[in-house]
């Protein structure tokens, strides 16, 4: 099976055990945070979706949110799939638009 | 001085009494005194996990609320020796758990047994909290699945903050993980969480994995802890944990599948 996965355009999808690990991490991270102390990670993974949410019209489903915890550095991922036709009232914030505009470009080499 | 062990999941149906039932047992068979109590008052089960339940007069309520003596209602095993239990009230419900009862009972329990073993109801409400509030060591019982690690995080929150040895400020409440019902031909294909993935994410010592097995089934079937099953690999994964809780160095079974010779593979058996 693995020599025709180079001939898919997307990679395939994680394993559902990978699923659950992933989505566990994600949400006992954030119910974490109320018990031990601070825990800005879930709160600022929801405030950046917002934003970009504010001038993108993101799909729930094409947000990916990865976070890894180690014991020195934690680090959170986003990836936000952007839709191809961007909402027109980001005309208000054209610095914005422009922005991601230049991401997506970059994206797609 | 004996130790008190809470069996504790949060989420229902992963295993506590089954794997208090077979702890309890592991213990008195190395010759530690052990008594096994049923804190799921309403829903007592542990009597009939442990086939003693035609021999119930009174129970842990009765003790608590001064009913009956504390002989009247410990049920020696007729398996066993050294082995106790002390079933519960089925008609009464959580509220009948008082903290000084309880404290009351566990102290008399001290000195005459070197194991107490609370087999704590599902949910995080009182029962559950009575039966963990005065544990010395938490034997936390997971099945690798979302609902039940996500639980089982949650009730080691309640045993950082609402254990007595957390609201005293002593030696925090020694963790200990279970994992039951593993799978290792669902692990294999990326279905089931990985051991490695539990611990991970719950970060407390594994005790041991106890393997998906019909013997557990057929052992509560017949009131017998599956860990007399000697034959069976839960049986025998149990007697591992025990002795790994005794400080004993055994090294972990069952968590890579097993290899199956061809015969069966072709007749398609599993391991």
């Amino acid at each position: 099976m693995r020599i025709f996965d180079f001939f898919r355009s997307s990679p395939p999808p994680p394993s559902p055990a990978k699923q659950a690990k992933e989505r566990l991490q994600i949400v006992m991270a954030h119910e974490r945070g109320g018990r031990c102390g601070p825990d800005f990670l879930p709160s600022l993974q929801r405030e950046l979706l917002a934003v970009i949410g504010k001038y993108v019209d993101i799909d729930a489903n094409k947000v990916e949110v990865k976070l890894d915890r180690g014991s020195d550095v934690s680090t959170l991922e986003v990836n936000v799939e952007l839709p191809t036709p961007l909402k027109p009232a980001a005309a208000e914030a054209p610095a914005a638009a422009e922005c991601f505009d230049l991401q997506r470009r970059t994206a797609r080499g | 001085m004996a130790r008190i062990i809470v069996m504790t999941s949060g989420k229902g149906g992963v295993g506590k009494t089954t794997s208090a039932a077979s702890f309890a047992t592991g213990f008195a068979l190395r010759g530690h005194r052990t008594v096994v109590i049923d804190f799921d008052v309403g829903l007592r089960n542990l009597d009939l996990v442990m086939g003693c339940e035609r021999r119930v007069v009174f129970d842990f309520i009765n003790v608590i609320n001064g009913e009956a003596k504390l002989h009247q209602a410990l049920i020696k095993d007729k398996r066993v020796d050294n082995l106790s239990i002390l079933p519960t009230s089925q008609t009464r419900d959580k509220e009948a758990l008082t903290r000084d009862g309880v404290e009351r009972v566990l102290a008399q329990l001290k000195d005459e047994f070197d194991v107490v073993i609370c087999d704590s109801p599902a949910g995080i409400e009182k029962g559950a909290l009575m039966a963990l509030y005065f544990a010395d060591e938490a034997v936390i019982v997971t099945n690798p699945e979302v609902s039940s690690v996500r639980d089982s995080d949650r009730i080691l929150g309640m045993l950082a903050a609402k254990s007595r040895r957390a609201e005293l400020e002593l030696e925090p409440v020694r963790e200990h993980l279970l994992l039951t019902r593993y799978d290792t031909a669902r692990v294999e294909r990326g279905e089931m969480l990985t051991v490695e993935d539990v611990l991970e994410i719950l970060a407390i010592p594994l005790l041991g994995v106890v393997p998906e097995s019909q013997s557990v089934l057929r052992a509560s079937n017949i009131g017998q802890p599956v860990i007399l099953d000697d034959k069976s690999n839960a049986g025998q994964a149990y007697a591992d944990a025990v002795g790994r809780f005794l400080g004993e160095q055994i090294e972990h079974r069952f968590v890579k599948p097993e290899r199956r010779g061809l015969f069966d593979r072709l007749l398609g058996r599993p391991a």
